[in-house]
């Protein structure tokens, strides 16, 4: 049936200190850590969210991708009620990854593994949890829809297609952010896909694992 | 004094993460939350550890925290009189 078709309007990969959206490579800087990497990057798209810095790198990079598919009310030109209306019902996440807050986790207990000297840090502690990427791109976006994380062994595209499908058939959402964003020990790799009813052409022949294995 | 005052605001800018945030940011008397710096519930927690951990101070009643943070002023001056370290 018509109606219950889906497309994919717009994609973003972040990995090997690249940043390609819809198959267009937009920054690239030479290999370096991840943390100065996000930092050029948030610095090169002038994103103004200071809160940005006291996030763990897996928030980072979610909140990247989901920066550059998602445009901010600043950038829509709305104002905060106009932009609750349009887009806190109607965007669902669905995120995976394999290392779930494994990065955050070790760095946190390193820190409280001296009793002589045990002072655990709250900021740290509070992204010891894969989905706290999902409160930090609802807060940005103001999203109060569906959303969900899931730890697979691998990127699941048939998982991620038919969860977000039913979101979408069952008029949960209008569009669904879905994908991978691993990171664990400055190995990373992330990859959103914004899906919605909206008829879009210009990915008609990719689904999103072929678009995941650009 | 001034020495902690300046030590308090380096400590700050580094522990919370305040990275468009420089020294001459943040004057003596403005206000750490609020209008003032905006920190949030997650940086106070992180201050009552920089007391505890850096000075040697344990705040037992969290409700001091709202007089003590109020600025760098004020921390200085609680830090001045109820250091151990």
């Amino acid at each position: 049936m018509t109606q219950n078709k889906t497309y994919i309007q717009s994609y973003c990969t972040i990995q090997n200190n690249e940043i390609v959206l819809n198959g267009t490579s937009i920054f690239k800087i030479e290999p370096t850590a991840f943390a100065d990497f996000s930092k050029q990057a948030y610095r090169n798209f002038d994103i103004n969210y200071p809160k940005f810095f006291k996030m763990d790198s897996l928030s980072k990079l979610a909140f990247l991708g989901a920066e550059l598919l998602l445009k901010s009310k600043t950038e829509l030109n709305l104002s905060d009620t106009e932009l609750t209306k349009q887009t806190e019902n109607n965007t669902a996440i669905l995120l995976a990854n394999k290392s779930s807050s494994l990065d955050t986790d070790v760095k946190y207990q390193e820190s409280i593994s001296d009793k002589e000297n045990y002072y655990p840090s709250p900021a740290v502690f509070v992204y010891t949890l894969p989905n706290i990427c999902l409160g930090e791109i609802s807060i940005r976006h103001q999203l109060k829809s569906e959303n969900s994380f899931f730890i697979f062994d691998a990127f699941n595209p048939e998982f991620m297609t038919s969860y977000a499908n039913t979101l979408l058939h069952t008029n949960k959402a209008e569009r669904v952010l879905c994908g991978w964003v691993e990171f664990f020990n400055e190995e990373y790799k992330s990859f959103l896909c914004l899906i919605g009813k909206e008829e879009n052409q210009k990915y008609q022949n990719e689904t999103i694992e072929t678009l995941y294995n650009k | 004094m001034d020495a902690l005052k300046l030590e308090l605001k380096n400590k700050i800018i580094t522990v919370l993460n305040l990275e468009d945030i420089t020294l001459g940011d943040i004057n003596d008397n403005d206000p750490l939350f609020g209008d003032g710096l905006g920190l949030d519930s997650i940086d106070a927690l992180e201050l009552i550890v920089i007391l505890d951990k850096d000075y040697g101070i344990k705040l037992i009643d969290p409700k001091e925290g709202k007089v003590i943070f109020q600025s760098i002023e004020s921390m200085a001056a609680y830090i001045t009189a109820n250091r151990t370290k």
